[in-house]
């Protein structure tokens, strides 16, 4: 293990799929995530958002090399997993868990609660019977189910939340390192769903666990995260600080997202939802060229769709991928603006 | 209310099932007036669903259906299935959650929207094809004249939900309930889809009653809010008076559990403990008892009655909570 590292190394993650003809839908390459780089540290939690389709989800698949990604690294601890095969694969993705959006899809209803917790254990060959007994009863206590009552309970007579709680449960009971959690909580009613944030949060304190977060719902995130990273059609537009991402946020496309979210509070000094971006994203299988988001973007110049912006560091840690970021200094320029200008103002929102 | 469109008054719903009794929705009252917009706000099992379909005549034969629905003047529960259907469209329309679902995947967009103007007006084939066109303008369909050749799959979920809203105005309808209509949706594509409805709500007078689990929503373009649990209205006031002046716990527990863009990372949610009763379960008392931290013995055996207590604001609760206290 490199000593002070990161946890996760991702870098220049590609991912790509061959779709065929088919009754109207067109044949070629989507490019699901494209060129993606940002690393994970020890104990931090990292929130990922994106609409649908902006490869979320893809990308956490490419981390746990299932399916392999087209190209890039993954570094998990130093070693990467891209080049790791067979046995020495499984073994590093014991460190790796992940939880889904709908507990039900991914906990065989014919099993007892306990045999869905004991099954990585048994996969893993890790301990003999009755130690893995008292690991799923001691996980269990962990996430808030009374042994006793769960054990035996199969799927279908638990709610929702006492569901993914199982889904929890299994994925902490071979002690891992990091977990991904794919919208794990977006399906939950509003009470149940806070339960399972603050258990969540817990979890990662007392076990000293490294989040991958991923949900569409950005006031969520922004409870969870240390760090959020923002995609977009397969790219990653801007990544930084929680706070510093929510307050000054520096792509177009992050602050459109934050314009779209209604507020639980009507008597809030921000307005109610007006500022929607137009239209929807354009298809993965062949993307704008230059910056992918320019098609939607109220800033977009003649450069956005000539040259691709590269992921660049306007604050302290917060990167964004933008030929023209939004700062308090410079006001979005009017489309008639030459784009001379407007290049002009992003070198003065360069704080380094 | 005078101008009252939609009066649901003591509206119960019983679901028989085998061996057991379970009430959907329990002594539920509220109006809509007309181009009002009312949110409906509930978690799962709170009876909100179960409450508008009884409206629109849509549940099935082991529901039984009693109290009064009266739209329009007109006494909808009991009704006859067929004049139920001449009340549908035209007089209540709704757009469901699952737009994919509720398209058929067989049949071209056009031919959709067809089936929806002529099941309720005598139009020729290209009379029909003409309004569809103007329907898919309405709700700012891209490319509307190519859409009506393609089928449901060849469009993305926002919109298929704006041609949802087009079949459900195909008839003028006065009242129109979207059930979820853009949960399923992300969140940029939520807000292009509410500002649409907001807008042909203005234009064609309509009232609207938005069934949601989001507060947030709820905040931001209804004019009342209702909120449910449990099958019973719990608190009931305009959407500002509710928010500033929360009385129910269930409420203030369902406002302190929303992550805020507010607050700061890792700053824990204040989450109420169990979970919602289970509804073949009647027991005696306000339901939200084992959850509350207002709650006491009076509680748990008289159930609080749903009253205005304070002007246009109605609640359910003998410990109501006070202004600008947390739980």
């Amino acid at each position: 293990m490199s000593a002070g590292g990161p946890l996760l190394d991702v870098r220049n993650l590609v991912q790509e799929f061959e779709v065929r003809a088919q009754g109207g839908v067109r044949s070629g390459v989507v490019q699901a995530v494209s060129d993606v780089s940002f690393t994970l540290a020890k104990g931090e939690t990292l929130g990922l958002v994106g609409e649908t389709g902006s490869g979320k989800s893809t990308l956490a698949r490419a981390i746990l090399q299932a399916p392999r990604p087209k190209s890039g690294e993954v570094l998990f601890e130093g070693t990467d997993l891209v080049k790791l095969k067979g046995r020495d694969l499984l073994r590093a993705r014991r460190q790796m868990q992940m939880v889904f959006q709908d507990p039900f899809g991914s906990l065989d209803p014919k099993w007892s609660v306990a045999r869905i917790v004991e099954e990585p254990l048994i996969a893993f060959r890790t301990a003999a019977r009755a130690e893995r007994r008292r690991r799923v009863t001691e996980v269990l206590d962990r996430v808030g189910l009374d042994p006793e009552r769960y054990a035996n309970r199969r799927p279908r007579s638990l709610s929702g939340g006492q569901a993914q709680r199982v889904a929890i449960a299994r994925a902490l009971a071979l002690d891992p390192a990091l977990i991904i959690y794919d919208e794990a909580v977006s399906s939950l009613d509003v009470l149940i769903r806070a339960q399972v944030l603050n258990l969540l949060e817990r979890l990662r304190a007392e076990l000293s666990l490294t989040y991958l977060f991923i949900a569409h719902d950005l006031a969520l995130v922004k409870q969870v995260s240390d760090r959020v990273a923002v995609m977009y059609l397969g790219k990653l537009v801007e990544i930084g600080p929680a706070e510093s991402l929510y307050r000054d946020p520096l792509h177009p496309y992050t602050v459109a997202l934050l314009a779209s979210i209604p507020n639980p509070d009507p008597t809030a000094s921000r307005a109610p939802v007006t500022n929607t971006i137009k239209g929807e994203p354009p298809s993965p299988i062949d993307p704008p060229s230059g910056c992918r988001f320019r098609t939607r973007c109220p800033r977009a110049q003649d450069v956005c769709g000539a040259e691709e912006p590269r992921l660049r560091r306007l604050a302290d840690g917060h990167f964004a991928a933008c030929h023209f970021p939004v700062s308090e200094e410079a006001p979005a320029p009017s489309a008639r603006e030459p784009a001379r200008l407007a290049g002009g103002t992003h070198d003065a929102s360069a704080p380094d | 209310m005078s101008e009252g469109l939609l009066e649901v008054t003591d509206l119960r719903v019983d679901f028989r099932q085998p061996g057991q009794l379970v009430r959907a929705v329990d002594g539920l009252t509220y109006s809509v007036a007309r181009a009002q917009t009312v949110a409906v706000i509930g978690e799962s099992g709170s009876g909100k669903t179960v409450s508008s379909r009884a409206i629109m005549g849509l549940l099935p034969p082991t529901a039984k259906v009693t109290g009064s629905i009266r739209f329009d003047d007109l006494e909808m529960v009991g009704l006859e299935e067929k004049a139920m259907r001449g009340q549908r469209g035209c007089g209540v329309a709704m757009v469901f959650q699952d737009p994919t679902r509720s398209l058929n995947p067989t049949m071209r967009i056009g031919a959709q929207i067809r089936e929806a103007i002529q099941t309720h007006e005598k139009a020729s084939r290209g009379a029909a094809h003409d309004r569809a066109l103007e329907l898919l303008e309405l709700v700012r369909l891209p490319a509307a004249k190519e859409r009506l050749e393609q089928y449901p799959h060849q469009l993305s979920g926002g919109m298929r939900q704006r041609v949802m809203i087009a079949i459900a105005l195909a008839a003028s309808p006065k009242l129109l309930i979207a059930d979820e209509a853009t949960t399923a949706l992300d969140v940029t594509t939520q807000a292009q889809i509410m500002e649409l409805l907001r807008d042909l709500q203005g234009r064609l007078g309509m009232a609207l009653i938005m069934i949601s689990h989001d507060l947030g929503l709820a905040a931001s373009f209804a004019d009342e809010v209702v909120v449910m649990y449990a099958g019973r209205a719990v608190e009931r006031a305009p959407t500002r008076t509710l928010f500033s002046h929360v009385r129910m716990p269930y409420t203030r527990a369902l406002l302190d559990a929303i992550p805020r863009l507010e607050s700061a990372s890792h700053a824990p949610l204040a989450a109420v403990p169990g979970q919602p009763p289970n509804m073949a379960l009647r027991e005696p008392g306000c339901p939200f008892t084992p959850r509350c931290p207002n709650s006491t013995d009076k509680c748990r055996s008289h159930a609080p009655p749903f009253e205005e207590h304070e002007l246009g604001h109605l609640w359910a609760c003998w410990h109501p909570c006070e202004d600008g206290v947390r739980l």
